[in-house]
């Protein structure tokens, strides 16, 4: 099982890196350091329909980092929810795959993104409506690290827990690196644990890029049910590529050809 | 005729309590001043509909759009300058930009706010709001209206903007006036002049109309309550049968109304147009009649207004 999640890693960090590549344009570092957590969703944990996107019971998942799509499209691709081909027209004039998601033309998103610290926010409508109608299931949201400069963000987080949405699971792709250079050297995160806590949350803390750390922590979120959970989980931007990882200079930017090729062969 | 007065703010709060018994699906927000915006009276009923976020507007627009997207109807109200202003952002791309059937009730909008001052008195909203995508901005011009437009926008789907104010304005409209978003109406008809007004100068209007009859002037009254989706051709015909227009509104002259119909006019049937609106400044403390009377927003500046404009023509 686990071994077959790390294959289908591999195959979307494939398609990250030629789509940005097609593209001549968009984000490979957050996309390359969020797969695991991603296909531990998709591919393991969520309940969802990709013949049926609209399916009532089904877990829903906000990408708040809207510029990581990359992983997103990739991930609802590979499950079934279009034909992988469309992985070409990224960012091309009519394509479903805009530079950052748009609700309206692409089956399997649940809301558009691309400005920073609205997806826990707009999750939180969700777990709050959820609640009112007593359906059962979860909801994801995604968040960058360098996304909780926003204080919306941390307005949501006072919602999640003064509502005790349980039914909430954050996620935090914890890279350390946003656009400018580290997260150290623009606005100090840590103790970040320590400061969810303080905001009431049950706090998960991981190796974003350890299978079965992912997997188990989406499970322990979902037995806490007396608070949201957020799963903090330590990862490497680029994460799977030697010449990107941990480098700010490739949060958006397109590999040429022969980086390209330099990239898919460090993923055979 | 006897004039009654009554806060638009209170049509708002009245049909949201007939929302809560008709509509399930409705659902209350506010960023803790539910007693201004009288959504009060509806936490009070329905409790379990009812979610105050605190003061954190943005987190409250998403919350909205979130509870959209699971198939309610979220009517979220604060103060304009803060729902408009400082949530923006969320409003367009969060809301917006996914067509989601959020409605923002946008309290204490124009200068009448008074003696709270600029800060408080949101001047900017219908300009804000009506250069987003898929957004509909009504201005309602008495209680009964607001009322109304509120029922309407919870009946249409898709955002939309409400627009209403602080102080108790004279009631102009009747239970049976017709109301339907998107299209104007004639309040009164005349041929040599037309007033363009919505909410509070909706009344200014009418009153300006009685003395410039008395001076031999026939001034057509419309009231054009929604901003946008603009009612073309009612503009188009008072161009052409009256050659000559005047715009009111408690509102930035920049974006808002009147330039709204400036847009269609020139494009259409040019004729000359004056307008009555705050001229790119700020507000300031005062008595809302103070203000309105400082600022050039009262039946006599749209008088003045009025002979201007028919003498270019
Ligand atoms: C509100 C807003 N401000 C600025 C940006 C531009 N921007 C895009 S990505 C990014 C950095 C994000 O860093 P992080 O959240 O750490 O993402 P990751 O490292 O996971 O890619 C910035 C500033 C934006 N998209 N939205």
């Amino acid at each position: 099982m686990e071994e077959n999640l790390k294959e289908i890693c591999k195959v979307i960090r494939k398609d990250i890196i030629t789509m940005i590549h097609q593209a001549g344009s968009g984000h490979p570092g957050g996309s390359l350091s969020a797969v695991e957590l991603m296909v531990g969703l998709y591919f393991n944990k969520m309940k969802h329909n990709p013949k049926q996107p609209g399916w009532g019971e089904r877990d829903r998942f906000f990408l708040s980092k809207g510029h990581a799509c990359p992983v997103h499209y990739s991930v609802l691709a590979r499950s079934g929810y279009y034909p992988v081909e469309e992985l070409n027209s990224l960012r091309k004039l009519g394509s479903c795959l805009q530079g950052h998601p748009n609700f309206c033309r692409l089956p399997g998103l649940e809301s558009s993104s691309g400005s920073l610290g609205q997806g826990l926010s707009i999750a939180n409508g969700v777990a709050l409506a959820a609640k009112m109608d007593d359906k059962n299931f979860r909801i994801y949201c995604l968040l960058g690290d360098g996304e909780l400069n926003e204080g919306q963000v941390w307005e949501a987080m006072m919602t999640s827990a003064h509502h005790k949405l349980n039914n909430i699971c954050a996620i935090v792709d914890y890279n350390k690196v946003q656009l400018d250079g580290p997260i150290s050297s623009i606005k100090e995160l840590s103790p970040l644990s320590d400061k969810w806590k303080a905001f009431n949350w049950n706090v998960i803390e991981i190796d974003g890029h350890h299978m079965k750390q992912v997997l188990d922590a989406y499970d322990a979120a979902a037995h806490c049910k007396d608070k949201p959970s957020v799963i903090i989980a330590h990862t490497i931007k680029g994460k799977g590529i030697s010449f990107m990882e941990n480098k700010a200079e490739w949060h958006g930017k397109a590999p040429n050809a022969q980086e390209l090729e330099l990239a898919l062969a460090e993923l055979k | 005729m006897e004039i009654k007065n009554k806060p638009t703010r209170d049509g708002y709060g009245e049909a949201l309590l007939i929302l809560g018994e008709t509509n399930k699906n409705v659902v209350v927000l506010d960023a803790d001043v539910a007693k201004s915006t009288r959504a009060d009276w509806f936490s009070d009923k329905y409790p379990e509909r009812f979610i105050d976020m605190g003061i954190a507007e943005q987190d409250m627009l998403g919350t909205a759009a979130g509870l959209s997207i699971a198939g309610k109807i979220p009517f979220v109200s604060t103060y304009g300058v803060f729902l408009a202003g400082r949530a923006w952002d969320q409003i367009r791309t969060t809301i917006c930009y996914s067509n989601l059937n959020v409605k923002l009730g946008g309290a204490h909008g124009g200068i009448s706010v008074g003696p709270d001052g600029a800060t408080h008195q949101g001047l900017e909203e219908v300009a804000i709001m009506r250069v987003l995508p898929n957004m509909t901005v009504v201005v309602p011009c008495d209680a009964i209206e607001t009322k109304k437009a509120t029922l309407a926008a919870a009946a249409m789907y898709g955002p939309c903007y409400l627009r209403f104010g602080r102080e108790a304005v004279p009631i102009v409209t009747e239970e049976n006036t017709p109301f339907e978003i998107g299209k104007g109406y004639v309040l009164k008809d005349g041929k040599d002049v037309s007033i363009i007004a919505n909410g509070s100068m909706v009344f200014e209007a009418l009153r300006a109309s009685e003395e410039l009859q008395k001076e031999g002037i026939e001034a057509r009254v419309i009231n054009l309550h929604t901003v946008k989706p603009i009612d073309e051709n009612i503009l188009i015909k008072a161009a052409y049968d009256t050659g000559a227009i005047v715009t009111a509104e408690e509102h930035q002259i920049t974006g808002g109304m009147g330039s709204a119909v400036a847009e269609i006019v020139s494009r259409n049937q040019p004729v000359p147009i004056e307008m009555i609106g705050i001229f790119d400044t700020f507000g300031e403390s005062g008595t809302p009649d103070e203000l309105m009377t400082k600022y050039g927003l009262t039946y006599l500046d749209i008088i003045k207004a009025a002979k201007r404009v028919i003498e270019r023509k």
